[in-house]
């Protein structure tokens, strides 16, 4: 437990009074993911007052901030000792906070070699649904005391309890990076990435751009690791497929405009049209979506896929069943303007084979932390 | 081993006998003969695990060889209100396993088979019995291994591993079980079957993958796993570098991380654990070191040239005072054999030694070995340091003779003394072997009430009724009230003639 302070106090507040009046607290940052997850329109409850970073040792590899803290100040800091947030949490906004990020729970392109949010996390500091000032996990790599609570936050986008503080692993920034380029059908982009993941090679990071249609595509992939290593690997990589490389700056740019959703292919969604995101399993080969709009895009070697469709209830179930015959699930990631907000974004746990029964006990969880409904705002349902 | 009884309430014994008839008589018409297990003579080998200072019988012991027998098991105990004790090889050093005297064993070393490999997604699915090791040696023909190594990999369960949340040597690169998991399937404490995670990045819901890992047993029963395989390294080279402080020694650690460099593994030994295992390996070590680090690259040839070299200048500039690099493989062994035969190096010194497991920041590591002196002379007992530096996870192993009832209480005292210093300096008191029955009461150190009631929560949305390894890694308000009281009270300590401070 951690000192108390004025914030936190009136934190504090908020919540025991929407615990007594019965009326969820929406949580928010810097708002640049409130079109993010189920919509409502309780109260908010803005974390942005509470802000800073409390303990950044370089040599530890780990930091710990407020919640509050602007996701940029946090990489500005990790970038003066040459180390980063290794899983590219996106920003989707000037004014994204660090405990934004967490709760959203989302990565970049390099989640397919390093992780997710979760996996980062070492420890939380939180107010519960009662207002307690609770702290689990810590700021060591190895912590088996007690439940892992703080890695129940990455992805619970506020419905479990209020992130206050919390401590991350962070990496040295690879010592040397080369982004390449080249013309490959999606098939074989999916062939070539999953086979090169299997090997002592330094691949970190893939993007496929194409139609779902068939035809070559462009694939972009990123090397990241010692200098040697990444020197070694590129002419190997880059023959089999015939790419050549980016100049730096052309490279840091793509990915980050591939990480903030910048880039060509995400932009002008239909008022009628719905972007939604497919996580799949490697195994997963080509997948073609009914009334689809031609381009769509891959990254982590095909696991996570862009598609931007009709957003009525039928496409997205759909889309749903597809996905889920695969081992996989889909979310209605962005929405035109003309959608029912209403609708459901995420796949249900009763959707899938085997987790219904899990449902009960999310249930029983959010309850033990929140047992009023503080935070039971179903934005993740 | 040291062989000790717990100081528990006496059991009824009549009560007992009742509730094993009646357990036998209903877990019998849906397992084999020799998969039920009652007679003392057989229940025996189960009455603790690789904490053998802590032994309990249990009322019968249930080896199920499928998963439809494991649902049935737990049904049935669910209807009697039979707690049941998951175990997987039992090589735990906490005492996660130790039986309830009026409960099941549920042990799941018969589901032992790797059901499938796929080189392509570079996952494997295996049931919760395989042995860690044997996961790598059945994909080794492909290029593949499965990352977390425990040190008792030969032997330790992946089943058990995720109810761990095992690390290794090389963790600080490759992560923990946590990181190297995809899926577990799993029978809840009512018999449903569930799946936590998935082959899919971001499973839907809340991340319950992830509070499973390391859950002790106490939460859902593993029946199968998917683990993630990961690219075999062409290449791996150590350097083991001399201290002639320990001081020196932990900023060097500190130092090389700072450089950008994550070694593949990065130990520590101290002078007293390097001259127990150098009379043991012959490995050639320094035995005028003050401190011992051993430094691993892995990767291409042209990646560990280059780490090595990165590695050695760091290392020059942090004060060692002596630098060998393995020439080949045989070497790399032969400097890694002291450090992984430390603890029958610390049997061959005393009759018993007693292992810690607690974590601190690694900036902490000469402050912790500093104190551990002081409390060597304060314990009138011997202990040697060997660490997992690179992610500060210390394994201090106390040494003291079993046979001892009182010397044994000072070793307790002593590992209870190293684990309050670590909560202190900002760490915690376990950082991969548990909590089980042995730190239960330092988790009312580590944790206030409201994490605690909290803890009891999570456990309560898995198991309502509290019939999974009830007894273990969350003390109760009492237990904590009752430990609170004999800390502080000094006249109540055992051994008041020790000194304190």
């Amino acid at each position: 437990m951690g000192h108390s302070n004025p914030q936190i106090d009136s934190f504090r507040e908020q919540i025991l009074s929407a615990a007594k009046n019965k009326t969820p607290l929406s949580i928010e940052g810097g708002g640049t993911k409130s079109w993010y997850g189920n919509p409502n329109n309780y109260a908010k409850l803005n974390t942005c007052s509470y802000s800073g970073i409390l303990e950044y040792q370089p040599e530890e590899l780990v930091i710990t901030a407020c919640a509050g803290t602007p996701l940029k100040e946090i990489e500005a800091a990790l970038k003066e000792k040459n180390q980063v947030l290794a899983f590219e949490p996106p920003h989707f906004g000037e004014n994204a906070t660090f405990g934004g990020a967490i709760a959203a729970g989302l990565a970049g392109p390099g989640r397919i070699t390093v992780g997710n949010f979760r996996d980062f996390v070492l420890g939380a500091r939180i107010l519960d649904g009662k207002g307690q000032d609770l702290s689990f996990g810590g700021k060591v790599m190895k912590n088996v005391a007690g439940y892992d609570v703080s890695r129940l936050l990455p992805g619970s986008l506020g419905t479990l309890a209020l992130l206050l503080e919390a401590s991350v692993k962070v990496l040295p920034k690879p010592a040397a990076t080369a982004s390449l380029r080249c013309q490959i059908s999606q098939e074989k982009a999916l062939k070539v990435l999953n086979e090169w993941a299997g090997q002592p090679l330094p691949l970190s990071a893939s993007c496929w751009i194409g139609s779902d249609k068939g035809g070559d595509g462009e694939l972009t992939f990123r090397l990241a690791g010692a200098v040697a290593a990444v020197k070694a690997a590129m002419p190997l990589m880059s023959s089999l497929v015939n790419a050549t490389e980016l100049n730096s700056e052309a490279a840091e740019d793509f990915w980050n405009d591939l990480r903030e959703q910048k880039i060509a292919a995400f932009s002008h969604l239909g008022i009628d049209q719905t972007l939604y995101r497919l996580a799949l399993p490697a195994a997963c080969g080509p997948i073609s979506i009914p009334g689809a709009s031609d381009e769509i895009v891959l990254e982590w070697h095909g696991q996570q896929r862009w598609i931007k469709a009709s957003g009525d209830e039928a496409t997205f179930q759909t889309i749903k069943a597809l996905a889920t015959s695969h081992g996989g699930h889909a979310t209605r990631f962005r929405q035109g303007t003309n959608i029912d907000p209403s609708h459901q974004r995420f796949t249900l746990l009763s959707e899938q084979a085997h987790s219904k029964a899990l449902e009960a006990v999310q249930e029983r969880l959010r309850s033990a932390f929140d047992p009023a409904g503080v935070f039971a705002t179903k934005r993740l349902p | 081993m040291m062989v000790m009884n717990m100081v528990t309430p006496p059991p009824d014994l009549a009560a007992i006998s009742v509730l094993q008839s009646k357990l036998v008589r209903a877990l019998r018409p849906i397992l084999p003969e020799h998969a039920l297990l009652w007679e003392p003579e057989d229940t025996i080998p189960y009455e603790c695990d690789g904490l053998a200072a802590y032994r309990r019988m249990p009322l019968a012991v249930a080896l199920p060889e499928t998963e439809e027998q494991v649902a049935q098991i737990l049904k049935i105990c669910y209807a009697m209100e039979i707690p049941v004790v998951p175990r997987g090889s039992g090589t735990g050093l906490s005492g996660g396993a130790m039986p309830l005297a009026q409960g099941l064993v549920l042990s799941l070393a018969k589901l032992k088979k790797i059901i499938s490999i796929d080189p392509f997604t570079r996952t494997a699915v295996v049931q919760p019995g395989v042995r860690n090791l044997a996961i790598s040696e059945a994909v080794a023909h492909l290029g593949l291994y499965y990352a977390p190594d425990p040190s008792s990999q030969i032997a330790c369960s992946i089943g058990g591993n995720v109810n761990e949340n095992s690390g290794g040597v090389h963790c600080l690169k490759y992560g923990l079980t946590l990181h190297n998991v995809l899926r577990v399937r799993a029978i809840l404490m009512n018999g449903e079957v569930v799946e936590f995670g998935g082959l899919a990045p971001d499973a839907p819901g809340l991340d319950l993958l992830a509070i499973m890992m390391g859950s002790e047993g106490m939460l859902a029963v593993v029946t199968e796993v998917t683990v993630k395989l990961v690219a075999k390294p062409k290449l791996a080279r150590v350097i083991m570098a001399s201290f002639d402080d320990i001081e020196k020694g932990g900023n060097a650690v500190a130092a090389i991380i700072a450089a950008g460099i994550i070694p593949a593994g990065l130990e520590m030994m101290d002078k007293a654990t390097t001259r127990a295992v150098e009379e043991f390996v012959h490995a050639g070590y320094d035995l005028e070191a003050e401190a011992i680090l051993l430094c691993e690259s892995d990767g291409t040839p042209e990646e560990v040239a280059e780490e090595i070299e990165r590695m050695t200048k760091v290392l020059e500039q942090a004060g060692a005072t002596g630098i060998q690099i393995s020439k080949d493989e045989a070497e790399r062994l032969k400097f890694w054999s002291g450090r992984k035969n430390a603890f029958p190096a610390a049997g061959r010194l005393a009759a018993d030694y007693y292992c810690m497991d607690g974590t601190i920041p690694r900036r902490h590591i000469a402050t912790l070995l500093k104190r551990i002196q002081g409390m060597e002379k304060k314990y009138g007992l011997g202990c040697l340091n060997v660490f997992h530096a690179g992610d500060g996870n210390m394994h201090p192993l106390i040494l003291f003779n079993g046979a001892d009832q009182e010397e044994w209480h000072r070793a307790e005292e002593f590992g209870t003394e190293i684990l309050e210093a670590c909560v202190e300096l900002g760490g915690t008191i376990t950082g991969e072997h548990g909590v089980g029955i042995e730190k239960i009461n330092s988790m009312c150190v580590q944790f206030g009430e409201g994490e605690r009631e909290s803890f009891w929560g999570v456990k309560s949305a898995f198991d309502p009724e509290k019939l999974l390894n009830p007894d273990k890694a969350i003390p109760t308000l009492s237990r904590c009230a009752e430990y609170g009281r004999m800390r502080i009270s000094g006249g109540q300590l055992p051994h008041p003639e020790l000194e304190r401070f």
